[in-house]
């Protein structure tokens, strides 16, 4: 059937610039770029750009610009190009929409319309330059209160486990099998060097990054795949996925030609069958099942690590977090609705879920108003793009966050939104042999540390300025935080005040 | 060889599932080569016995123990003289559950590895996303019949369901049987209209092979509950299998 989708991209050669060295061939998984054998001349099939812009990178002559394709429909707010465009692709296929990474809809970010305060006079700001600063944080269950032993020199009360880490920012979950095994490996190395915690998704840990344990989060989500008593004993925290912000309430299908052999090794299934994760745990239909299996994986592994929970932040994130945390989690995971994923139906995507600003604000209100708040550490996810909504989070309640397309980006993604092709050009989000040696796992981890280390500078500069020392005292300190062009209830959900008040 | 097998014995009544749990990790951790022998009397309801265990001790359960039975398990061989619950086996490893009465709702979930032999009933779900990878392979027997969803998901393993408790001649009540099956095989002794299958499972004869798998479980099976192999060998088995390797290839327009 002829498609009617027209081309996204335009791929411009300055032909006066191009030697024919045939990088841009090579670069491209996508198959854009051709040698012309007859013409001795690159040529290029536009219609197969997805503007990742890989060759335009590697082009050694700067040769090539690609450029959005400015075929122009008849002026219509209801029927733009998107919408258009989707459904000639359904009329061809009759299938469902598949995307990957986080929604691109214009739903409202709230940092944009959250600013912070600074110490002006009356009270000193200071220099984290020279004057100690604390990042540090501890997840995991926190007591009522702390009773001392004798002389004040011990600690009586049995504290739950907790982990320190060393700056509010850990990697949110990504399976080994949607990204590739050396990204798992720069994260994990990212991780250990700037001392917090990666996230191995649903598809179990390769046994060669099993000595990154101690900074690793291991998850249990549906379909429990490479889960097995080994796995959880080497993770730090053992995290039970229940949703993400970018697929709330459903399964996902890692498709079979991303099972690789070693996919496979990992996930204990069989080379290129589909693995299926489905979309409820079939031993969690309520909260009393929820707090059953966070009790057996406590069980699994002694009491000695925190167990988090992770859902998409949905309506009633607020009564459903209270729920996990009297069924026993130590630490809860929320996904907002512009947390991004390997592979999801667009229509889930771009329609399921609550922004994660008001999530957070109403789930730490909640489990305070509740006075459980003590009772779990609150770790937020969904579409930080910079240190600025790290340090928004942090004051409207969370205790860390997740980063996913953050890391990516690091790592060189361009968010093509090509992650469910398996063709990532970038090798990140692949398990195509070929492809996934263009990511170095040395340049990968170097990335990914420095990105860590420009935000903990930039967020203690926040911190310097607001007068504050320590991450602690910022935790949940709304006052810090002003609204600007929001509705009252906007403000009211938020718990913030508004510029100038 | 070890001829010191060590037995210990534990009255549960009254036991917080924590303390005695706390207890079999003590002992089996005491034991070096794991080839102890436990034996739980007044179990109630005390749930994830055997959770945390990692070596072959046997254990014998007097009573009813409670929901995840075995959940995680890799390698005790435990069996129970009374019913289980619900979440049997539930992601289990290795090792091996003989039920001596029936089990509830989803039975070896996620399970891939080791062996389960149920004597009567079990509930929903069971064997849901079963899966075998290379030499691990989990087993279930089910003595009596299964509930709905049965092998719902399966990715793997075997199930057997004899229906010992069926009428000459009566149906097995379970509906929406290997939905969304992708792997493994069911052999189901009686018989089911194809409505209650779902559209993902095939049905055939048992050929060479498969008999041979299923007259080792079956003997298996009569051997811990003392029935005869032959007799419940005489009444017509099935084989149902997946008719797709990827049942959910083209829902998506690429």
């Amino acid at each position: 059937m002829k498609t009617y989708v027209p081309n996204k991209f335009i791929v411009e050669r300055d032909e006066s610039k191009c030697v024919g060295c045939q990088v841009c061939v090579t670069q491209c998984s996508f198959e854009t770029h051709s040698w012309d054998g007859e013409e001795q001349a690159v040529k290029s099939q536009q219609d197969r750009c997805v503007g990742c812009h890989r060759c335009a990178m590697f082009c050694p002559t700067g040769a090539i610009t690609i450029r959005r394709n400015p075929l122009e429909y008849r002026e219509n707010y209801n029927w733009r190009a998107e919408y258009i465009e989707d459904v000639y692709k359904q009329a061809e296929t009759g299938g469902v929409l598949l995307t990957g990474m986080g929604t691109d809809k214009p739903h409202k970010i709230y940092w944009d319309h959250l600013v912070l305060n600074a110490s002006q006079v009356t009270n000193p700001s200071i220099d984290p330059l020279r004057e100690p600063m604390e990042l540090r944080t501890y997840l995991g269950r926190k007591p009522e209160k702390v009773e001392l032993g004798p002389g004040n020199a011990s600690l009586k009360t049995r504290l739950a486990p907790q982990v320190p880490i060393e700056v509010p920012v850990m990697f949110s979950a990504m399976s080994y099998g949607a990204v590739s095994i050396n990204v798992h490996e720069s994260l994990a190395r990212a991780a250990t060097e700037a001392g917090t915690l990666f996230n191995t998704g649903e598809g179990g840990l390769h046994p060669k990054l099993y000595k990154y344990g101690q900074n690793t989060i291991v998850q249990v989500a549906s379909g429990r795949f490479g889960v097995h008593a080994e796995y959880l004993d080497v993770g730090r925290v053992i995290e039970i996925k229940i949703g993400q912000g970018a697929k709330p309430g459903i399964g996902g299908h890692l498709p079979g030609e991303k099972v690789s052999k070693e996919v496979a090794e990992v996930r204990m299934i069989p080379m290129g069958t589909d693995a299926l994760s489905p979309a409820p745990h079939h031993d969690i239909y309520s909260i009393e099942d929820l707090s059953q299996l966070i009790y057996a994986l406590k069980e699994a592994t002694n009491y000695t690590k925190p167990v988090s929970v992770k859902i998409a932040a949905v309506h009633n994130a607020a009564a459903i977090a209270s729920g996990m945390v009297r069924a026993g989690a130590d630490i809860i995971a929320l996904d907002g609705i512009r947390g991004a994923t390997g592979a999801a139906p667009k229509i889930i995507r771009d329609n399921v879920g609550i922004p994660i600003e008001l999530a957070i604000a109403s789930v730490d209100s909640r489990l305070r108003a509740e006075g459980i708040r003590n009772q779990a550490s609150l770790v937020a996810a969904g579409g930080f793009r910079n240190a600025g909504d790290v340090v928004k989070a942090i004051a409207l309640g969370a205790d860390a966050v997740y980063i996913g397309t953050a890391a990516l980006i690091a790592m060189g993604c361009a968010v093509c939104q090509q992650c469910h092709t398996g063709k990532c050009a970038w090798g990140i989000c692949t398990s195509d042999i070929t492809l996934t040696k263009r990511l170095n796992p040395d340049i990968g981890s170097r990335r990914l540390a420095n990105l860590l280390r420009a935000w903990s500078l930039e967020i203690k500069d926040i911190l310097g300025g607001l007068g504050v020392n320590a991450l602690e005292s910022l935790r949940g300190n709304r006052l810090h935080l002003r609204g600007v062009d929001l509705t009252d209830t906007e403000l009211k959900v938020l718990g913030v005040q508004m510029a100038g008040e | 060889m070890n001829t010191t097998v060590k037995t210990v014995k534990i009255d549960a009544a009254g036991v917080y599932y924590r303390d005695l749990n706390a207890r079999l990790r003590e002992h089996v951790q005491n034991s070096p080569d794991g080839l102890g022998y436990i034996e739980i009397r007044n179990v109630c309801g005390q749930r994830y016995i055997g959770t945390d265990l990692d070596k072959p001790v046997k254990i014998d359960i007097y009573g009813v123990p409670g929901n995840d039975l075995g959940a995680f398990m890799d390698g005790p061989q435990i069996t129970v003289h009374g019913n289980a619950q619900d979440g049997l086996g539930n992601t289990m490893n290795n090792g091996e559950i003989v039920v001596h009465g029936h089990a509830g709702d989803i039975l070896a979930m996620s399970a891939r590895g080791g062996r389960i032999f149920v004597k009567e009933d079990v509930g929903y779900r069971a064997g849901i996303h079963m899966k075998e990878y290379k030499e691990k392979k989990p087993i279930v027997v089910i003595g009596g019949v299964a509930q709905d969803f049965m092998a719902e998901y399966m990715a793997g393993g075997v199930m057997v369901v004899l229906g010992l408790g069926l009428e000459k001649g009566e149906y097995h009540r379970a509906n929406f049987i290997g939905t969304g099956m992708h792997a493994g095989v069911v052999y189901l002794r009686g018989k089911v209209h194809d409505f209650q299958l779902g559209k993902e499972v095939g049905v055939k004869d048992l050929d060479s092979a498969d008999q041979q798998v299923l007259e080792g479980l079956v003997k298996d099976f009569s051997g811990y509950f003392g029935y005869q192999a032959n007799e419940i060998l005489k009444e017509k088995f099935i084989k149902l299998f997946p008719l797709y390797l990827r049942p959910y290839g083209r829902l998506y327009a690429g």
